[in-house]
C-alpha cells in the first residue's frame, strides 16, 4: 500500500473540498477500497475518511412517502432495519446474500454502490486493464472471462459490477444523492453507474471530489412489497459474487399484474434493468409462460464476451424462476440462505 | 515459546489413555489466542522481510528499481541476485529425500508466476510491503508454456515420491478381449493450492553461527538439517521451533525459497527477521497439486465383474523439477481385476514445482476412478454398492498379498445403512424433494496407505513418578499433542496427566514427518517403545531388588499400570514407580524407542485403511446450483487412539472432498501464466453453508500386523471416496456426467 | 504523518500514536500492541481469521484502517475469558472439537460470539452455517464449529432466561 495523507473532515463540505483535489479518494469502511489498495491497483494519495461525517447515517421516512437512506448506513444495519425489511424485503434478500456478516457489518451502502470489478485482470496492476489504466488493453478478453459480462460490454472493457444491493435498488427506481463542490444534486440510480464504451474508467457519472449523501426509494416503490424476491447463483452457496443474479417485484391486483420490475446483477458493468420485459409483463397474468417470455426479452441483446455463453442461459433462467418467486410472494421469514436457489420458501419452485 | 504441554487433570474416563476420545490438549491455548504460531514471535528490534515476487511465469528480469524501495522511508535493505550471497547448497538442486529445487536469488532467471525475485526489509510489514512494490520489476518474457497442450510432455522416470510410474499384472488385452461390456472415460482435474489458513511465516534469528527458526514445519528435525545444510552450519546449530501449524496438507513439509531467503537477511542484517507470504504468494512457492488428465478402460464380463482395469494419467509439473501426482496408482489396490495396468505420463509447464498435498495421487486418482466405476456398475445394470462387492478385493489385486486387516465389507454395510442406501432407483433424476429439487444419491470406496517412518522417541520416568516424553511431532491441527501423549501414557502404564509432552521442537528425537497419514503410527510406536524400553529397566531394577514385593517376578511377570508395577498372578504384590526408583538411588530413569514396522510383516503383507462414502445432492432443476445434503463416511482404520479428534480428521477429509468436486481450482491466464485466482475470494473453499450433515462412522477393526499399537492413519483416506461420491449423487440426480472438476453449474446446465 | 488513535482494546484505553496511517488494525494488533491472538490469514476480508468485535460488531479487522476507528471499542480473543473462566463459545469450541490446527480459530470465535449477539439465528443449524460462512476453515471444523455455536448460544439462551 503506498503512503497517503489521512484527512477526517467534519463536515460534507470540507470533505468534498478535500477530495476534489487529484489522487484523493474517499475512505468509507474501506472493505472495497483498502483491498484494492493492497493489490496496488488502487493508489490514492489521499485519504478523505468520511465515517464521521454527521447525519449520514440515518435512515429516513420522508414526507412524500420516500425512503432515504444515508450513504454511511451499515449494509447489515438496513438490512435488519424491520420497517425497511418489511417494506422491501428482496433489497434486505440482497443485502444479506453479499460477502459475510462481518463486511456487512462495515460496508456502507454507499460504498457498495461505488464498488469496483472483480475482473481478475481488474485487480492485478500486472494486467492490462482500460478500467483501471486507460489505453492499456484489456486482458480479461481472450483471456479467462467465464464469470464476465454479456449485457453492455465493449470492445474495451467486458467487466461486471457485482453489487447485489445496486440491482433491486435498479429496479425499484431509486435516486443517487450526491454533494459536489456545485451543491448537491441527484440522478437515477439506472444512469449512475456507466457502460464501458470507449472510456471504461469512467464507472459512473460523479465528478471529482462527489460525493454519494444518500439513496432514495421513492414511494411507487412501496407498491412492490408483497411480491418481490432477490436470486443469486453463485460457485459455493455463501460469500462468493453473483455469477448472475436478478431482482424481480411485481404489483399484482385481481390476478393481473398492473406493474413489474426486473434487474438483473453479474451481467453487465451496471445493475441491468430489463425495460422491455417489464413492459411485456404488464397486464398479464402471472404465469410461467409469460414470465419465460420476459426473461427472453431481458436476454435478447446479450452476447457472450468470452467463455461466458453458459452466463446468457443462466440469466434467461434465473430471470423466469425469480419472477416466479415474486409471483409466489415474498417470504414471512428472511429464508436461511438469503437469495439461495436452497433458500426457497417450500412449494416455491412448484407454483404456477 | 510453548514447547511442552500436560494435560489439564479434569478428564474423566476409565482404563487406558488410547481409545479415549479426550479433548484436545492444546485446546485451551487455541481458543484463548494464546498457542503460539510463528508469526506472533516477534523478538528485540526484528525486522520485517516481505519477498517481492514475479509477474511473468518464464523470463528474467532486467531490473529492479532498488533505489526507490530504499528510498522509501523505513526500508533497510533490498536483496536482489545483484547482492545476494551463495549458500553453501545449490537451491537449484535436490538434496535428501524430501528435496525439491527452489530459486533463492541466485540468478536473475523467472520459471513461474510468483517466483521470488527479491527481498525487502524494514522496520515495519507496511514499509518492507511498499518498498517490494517498489521495485516495479521489468523482464526479458518468455512465452507461458502453461496448459496440457503448450508444455513439453516426457516419460517421467518416477512419481510422486519415488514410485514407479508404470506397473501391470495379468494380460490386459486378454482381460479386454474377455469383456462383454466396458468403459471408455476420462476425467479432468485442475491445479489445486494447499492454501492451508496460515500462511507460510519465518522468523529467523542468528546467534554467531546458530540460528533459531520460528516456522511451521511437518518434518522438524529433517528440515533442522536441511536448512543447516544450505547455511553451511552443522545441524546442532540450529534450533526449529514449531509447537503449532495453522494447517500443513504438505506444503510445509518441502523447502522454499522464501524461507531460505529469510534466513539469509537475518544472517545479512544480523538482526532477528521476520517473514509471512501474502495469500496470493501462496499460489507460487510452496507448492501444489498438479492439473491431471486421467484415462480409464474397465472391461466387464457378463456377470459385472471386472476383467480389465486400465487408468493412464498425465499430470503437470513445472519446467525444472519433477513431481508427478501419482493419481493412477489409485487403481492397485482397491478393486480385483485379472488384469490391471496404470501408467503416468507428464508435462512440463511454467508454474512453481507441485508436491504432495492432502491424498496426493489417491484424491485424485480416486475421483476418477470411483466416477468410472460407477460408469461401469451403470453399463453392467448393477446398483453402485452391488457393483462394488461384486468386485471386492479379497487380496491385494496389485501383489496378490493378503491384507493386514481389511473391514471395507463392514464399512460399506455400515455406511449403506446409516445412509439408508438401500432402495435406491437405478435411473437417474428419480428423486426430488417438496421443492422440486433433483435428489441423487452417488457413493464412492475410500481407501489409503499406512506408511511408517523413521522416528524415534524418549521416554523419562522421574522420581516423583511421572514422566516425561520426547519426540519432535509436529501438530498442524490432526492432533499429535494429543493423540502421541495418550500413546506415550499407555507405553509407561501411567495416567495421561502424569506426562509431560515435549514435542514440536528440533532438539528432540527425531518424529519424522508428519505426512502420508503416518505419523501417529510412526512416531507413536516410537513413543509407546521408548515407555516399554523404560518400564523394562524398572521392572529389571524392581524384580531384582529383594526389598521389592516384586521380587523374583521375572519381566514377564509384572504389568504396570496407574504408575505401579503389579505381580501379574498377584495383585496384592505392586510398587509404585516412584517408590522403586527412590531405593534404587535413581532421580530418572530413561527408555528409547523407535517407531518401525516387523519387517516381515511390511513385505508380506498389504496394508491399508479402508472405508465407504455416501453422498446426498440436491440440485435445482433449471439453475443447475448444486449443495451436498447428506455425507456419511464409514471408515476402517486400525485402532483408534482418539476418536474425537480421529472423526475431525475423517469430516476434514470428507469436507476436502466437496471442495475437490464442487470448488476448488486454481485458474491461470493462459498468456501470461500468472494466477488469476491467487486468493481467497477467488480460489474457492466451501464455506459452512457448503457443509451438509455429516456422519463419520469408525468401523472396528483388529491389525496385529500394521504396527505394535494397530494404529492405521486417517489424515487423508476421507477425501478419497467423497469426490467419487458427490460426482455420482450428481449423475444420479441429472443424468448428467461431469468429466472434469470441480463440477460446475454450466458443466450441467446443458 | 503521525497520527494519535484511542482505543479501547478489551476494557484497557490503549493511547497509541501511528506514524504509518497504513497500518489496519490487524496488523496494529498483532505488530505493535502485542495481541497476536488475532490471526491473519488472507489480508483481504476473505477468511475471517482476522475478526473482532468493534463496537460489539464483528469485523475484518485486516479491512480496517486503525487511524480511522479513533474512539473505537475492540475485543479480541485475548479478552473474551473472564481470567480462567473461558467463554461458553470457547468450552464449547473445545467440547466438540470445533477447530485442528487452531489458526482460524480465535477468529470463528470472534465471529461466533458476535453472531450470537444478533439474535438472527436462533438454533436454527443452517441460519448458523450462513452466518458463520465468513470464517473459512481449511481443515474441514465445520460440523464441530456448528455444533459448538448451536450449543453456546443455548446456553447464553438459557442464562438470559435465568
Amino acid at each position: 500500500m503506498n503512503l497517503f495523507d489521512y484527512f477526517r473532515p467534519s463536515s460534507t463540505a470540507e470533505a468534498v473540498a478535500a477530495a476534489s483535489e487529484p489522487g484523493a479518494a474517499y475512505l468509507a469502511a474501506g472493505t472495497n477500497l483498502l483491498d484494492l489498495m493492497k493489490t496496488g491497483a488502487k493508489r490514492p494519495g489521499r485519504l478523505v475518511d468520511i465515517t464521521r461525517l454527521p447525519g449520514l447515517d440515518r435512515i429516513e421516512q420522508m414526507p412524500d412517502g420516500a425512503i432515504r437512506i444515508g450513504a454511511m448506513v451499515r449494509n447489515a444495519d438496513l438490512a435488519r432495519d424491520k420497517d425497511f425489511a418489511a417494506a422491501y424485503p428482496a433489497v434486505a434478500e440482497a443485502l444479506l446474500s453479499g460477502a459475510s456478516a462481518q463486511l456487512r457489518n462495515a460496508a456502507t451502502v454507499g460504498g457498495n454502490l461505488m464498488q469496483h470489478t472483480r475482473c481478475a485482470y481488474f485487480q492485478d496492476p500486472a494486467s492490462a486493464c482500460n478500467r483501471r489504466a486507460p489505453g492499456t488493453g484489456c486482458d480479461a478478453i481472450g483471456g479467462e472471462n467465464r464469470t464476465h459480462a454479456v449485457l453492455g460490454w465493449s470492445d474495451a472493457c467486458i467487466a461486471t459490477h457485482p453489487s447485489d444491493f445496486s440491482v433491486p435498488l435498479v429496479a425499484l427506481d431509486a435516486m443517487v444523492e450526491i454533494e459536489g463542490l456545485d451543491g448537491p444534486r441527484e440522478v437515477a440510480l439506472d444512469d449512475f453507474h456507466r457502460l464501458p464504451g470507449e472510456t471504461p474508467e469512467r464507472e459512473t457519472v460523479l465528478a471529482p471530489g462527489e460525493l454519494v449523501t444518500a439513496l432514495r426509494l421513492p414511494a411507487e416503490s412501496r407498491a412492490f412489497s408483497a411480491n418481490q424476491r432477490y436470486l443469486k447463483l453463485r460457485e459455493r452457496t455463501s460469500f462468493a459474487f453473483a455469477l448472475v443474479s436478478a431482482m424481480a417485484a411485481l404489483d399484482i391486483e385481481d390476478g393481473t399484474i398492473r406493474a413489474a420490475r426486473l434487474a438483473l446483477g453479474g451481467v453487465a458493468a451496471k445493475p441491468w434493468r430489463a425495460r422491455a420485459a417489464e413492459a411485456l409483463l404488464v397486464g398479464q397474468s402471472p404465469g410461467i409462460a409469460i414470465f419465460e417470455e420476459a426473461a427472453r426479452a431481458a436476454l435478447a441483446d446479450a452476447m457472450p464476451s468470452g467463455q461466458n455463453a453458459f452466463k446468457i442461459e443462466l440469466a434467461r433462467r434465473t430471470a423466469s424462476r425469480v419472477l416466479l418467486l415474486a409471483a409466489a410472494g415474498a417470504p414471512e421469514r428472511m429464508p436461511a440462505l438469503p437469495a439461495s436457489t436452497f433458500g426457497t420458501t417450500p412449494g416455491a419452485l412448484s407454483y404456477v | 515459546m510453548s514447547d511442552s504441554l500436560a494435560f489439564p487433570t479434569s478428564h474423566a474416563r476409565m482404563g487406558s489413555s488410547s481409545g479415549q476420545p479426550l479433548t484436545r490438549l492444546d485446546g485451551h491455548l487455541k481458543v484463548t489466542g494464546t498457542a503460539t504460531y510463528a508469526a506472533d514471535n516477534h523478538p528485540q528490534n526484528m525486522a520485517h522481510a516481505v519477498i517481492a515476487v514475479s509477474s511473468i511465469a518464464r523470463g528474467r528480469v532486467t531490473s529492479l528499481d532498488v533505489a526507490a524501495a530504499m528510498a522509501h522511508p523505513g526500508v533497510i535493505e533490498v536483496i536482489t541476485p545483484a547482492n545476494c550471497p551463495p549458500l553453501a547448497l545449490d537451491p537449484d538442486q535436490k538434496h535428501g529425500l524430501f528435496g525439491f529445487r527452489f530459486d533463492a536469488l541466485q540468478n536473475d532467471r523467472v520459471r513461474y508466476a510468483k517466483q521470488p525475485i527479491a527481498v525487502v526489509v524494514a522496520e515495519t510489514l507496511e514499509a518492507a510491503t511498499e518498498g517490494a512494490r517498489l521495485l516495479a520489476p521489468t523482464y526479458d518474457v518468455e512465452p507461458a508454456r502453461m496448459g496440457f497442450d503448450d508444455g513439453e510432455h516426457y516419460d517421467p522416470p518416477a512419481v510422486g515420491i519415488g514410485a514407479p510410474p508404470s506397473f501391470a499384472k495379468g494380460d490386459l488385452a486378454a482381460g479386454h478381449a474377455a469383456a462383454t461390456r466396458s468403459v471408455d472415460t476420462t476425467y479432468e482435474t485442475p491445479a489445486q493450492y494447499h492454501n492451508a489458513m496460515e500462511p507460510h511465516a519465518m522468523v529467523a534469528e542468528w546467534n554467531g553461527d546458530h540460528l533459531t527458526i520460528d516456522s511451521p514445519n511437518q518434518a522438524i528435525v529433517m528440515s533442522r538439517a536441511l536448512f543447516a545444510g544450505y547455511f553451511g552450519i552443522p545441524p546442532e546449530n540450529v534450533l526449529l521451533r514449531s509447537p503449532f501449524l495453522g494447517g500443513g496438507f504438505g506444503s510445509k513439509a518441502i523447502m522454499n525459497g522464501p524461507y531460505i531467503l529469510t534466513i539469509l537477511a537475518a544472517r545479512m542484517l544480523q538482526r532477528p527477521v521476520k517473514m509471512v507470504l501474502s495469500r496470493d504468494q501462496m499460489f507460487g512457492p510452496v507448492g501444489h497439486r498438479g492439473a491431471t488428465q486421467q484415462h480409464l478402460r474397465l472391461g466387464m464380463d457378463a456377470e459385472g465383474r471386472l476383467t480389465a482395469l486400465e487408468h493412464n494419467a498425465v499430470s503437470t509439473t513445472s519446467s525444472f523439477d519433477d513431481f508427478i501426482e501419482p493419481a493412477a496408482n489409485a487403481s492397485h489396490n482397491i478393486y480385483a481385476s485379472p488384469a490391471i495396468s496404470t501408467r503416468h505420463g507428464a508435462v512440463r509447464i511454467d508454474t512453481g514445482t507441485p508436491g504432495p498435498m492432502r491424498a496426493p495421487g489417491e484424491a485424485s486418482g480416486s475421483a476418477a476412478l470411483e466416477c468410472a466405476i460407477d460408469e461401469a456398475a451403470l453399463a453392467c445394470g448393477l446398483d453402485p454398492l452391488e457393483f462394488r462387492l461384486l468386485n471386492y478385493a479379497e487380496t491385494d489385486p496389485a501383489t496378490g498379498r493378503p491384507f493386514s486387516s481389511k473391514a471395507l465389507r463392514e464399512c460399506y454395510a455400515e455406511g449403506a445403512k446409516a445412509f439408508g442406501w438401500a432402495g435406491r432407483p437405478l435411473a437417474p433424476r428419480q428423486m426430488q424433494d417438496d421443492e422440486g429439487r433433483l435428489i441423487g444419491w452417488g457413493m464412492g470406496t475410500a481407501m489409503f496407505p499406512c506408511p511408517m517412518f523413521p522416528a524415534s522417541a524418549r521416554a523419562t520416568l522421574r522420581s516423583d513418578g511421572t514422566a516425561l516424553v520426547e519426540t519432535a511431532g509436529a501438530d498442524m491441527g490432526q492432533g499429535a499433542w494429543t493423540a502421541l501423549a495418550q500413546i506415550a501414557a499407555d507405553g509407561l502404564g501411567l495416567e495421561v496427566e502424569r506426562v509431560e509432552f515435549r514435542s514440536g521442537i528440533s532438539d528432540l528425537p527425531d518424529a519424522g514427518v508428519a505426512g502420508g497419514s503416518g505419523h501417529t503410527a510412526s512416531a507413536g510406536t516410537a513413543l509407546h517403545n521408548a515407555g516399554t524400553e523404560a518400564i523394562a529397566k524398572l521392572t529389571e531394577i524392581a524384580t531384582a531388588d529383594p526389598a521389592s514385593p516384586l521380587f523374583g517376578a521375572g519381566n514377564a511377570g509384572v504389568e504396570a499400570r496407574n504408575g505401579r508395577l503389579y505381580h501379574r498372578g498377584d495383585e496384592t504384590r505392586s510398587e509404585s514407580y516412584a517408590e522403586i526408583m527412590a531405593r534404587a538411588g535413581m532421580a530418572s530413569l530413561e527408555g528409547n524407542g523407535t517407531g518401525t514396522r516387523d519387517p516381515k510383516d511390511a513385505e508380506e503383507l498389504a496394508m491399508y485403511s479402508h472405508g465407504a462414502v455416501f453422498a446426498e445432492v440436491k440440485v435445482d432443476p433449471d439453475l443447475c446450483q448444486v449443495l451436498v445434503t447428506r455425507l456419511v463416511g464409514a471408515f476402517a482404520a486400525g485402532h483408534v487412539i482418539n476418536p474425537r479428534l480421529a472423526r475431525s480428521q475423517l469430516y476434514g477429509g470428507m469436507i476436502w472432498g466437496v471442495s475437490f468436486a464442487l470448488h476448488e481450482e486454481a485458474v491461470h491466464d493462459r498468456r501470461s501464466g500468472r494466477p488469476l485466482n491467487a486468493d481467497l475470494a477467488g480460489y474457492h473453499i466451501p464455506v459452512h453453508a457448503d457443509i451438509p450433515a455429516m456422519q463419520a462412522l469408525l468401523v472396528e477393526e483388529d491389525d496385529p500386523y500394521v504396527n505394535v499399537l494397530g494404529v492405521k492413519g486417517v489424515g487423508e483416506i476421507g477425501v478419497t471416496g467423497t469426490v467419487g461420491a458427490i460426482a455420482n449423487a450428481i449423475w444420479h440426480a441429472t443424468g448428467i456426467r461431469s468429466h472434469r472438476f470441480p463440477i460446475r453449474i454450466e458443466d450441467l446446465i446443458g | 504523518m503521525t497520527l494519535s488513535v484511542t482505543l479501547t482494546v478489551n476494557g484497557v484505553r490503549r493511547d497509541v500514536t501511528l506514524e504509518d496511517p497504513r497500518v489496519t488494525l490487524l496488523d496494529l494488533l498483532r505488530e505493535r500492541l502485542d495481541l497476536v491472538g488475532t490471526k491473519k490469514g488472507c489480508d483481504r476480508g476473505q477468511c475471517g481469521a482476522c475478526t473482532v468485535l468493534v463496537d460489539g460488531r464483528r469485523i475484518n479487522s485486516c479491512l480496517a484502517l486503525a487511524a480511522s476507528l479513533d474512539g473505537a471499542d475492540v475485543m479480541t480473543i485475548e479478552g473474551l475469558a473472564k481470567g480462567d473462566a473461558l467463554d461458553p463459545v470457547q468450552a464449547a469450541f473445545i467440547a466438540h472439537d470445533g477447530f485442528q490446527c487452531g489458526f482460524c480459530t480465535p477468529g470463528q470465535i470472534m465471529s461466533a460470539v458476535g453472531l450470537i449477539n444478533e439474535a438472527e439465528a436462533g438454533d436454527d443449524p443452517e441460519r448458523i452455517r450462513e452466518g458463520m460462512s465468513g470464517n473459512l476453515c481449511r481443515c474441514g471444523a465445520h460440523a464441530g464449529i456448528v455444533e459448538a455455536v448451536l450449543e453456546a448460544q443455548k446456553k447464553l439462551e438459557q442464562r438470559r432466561v435465568a
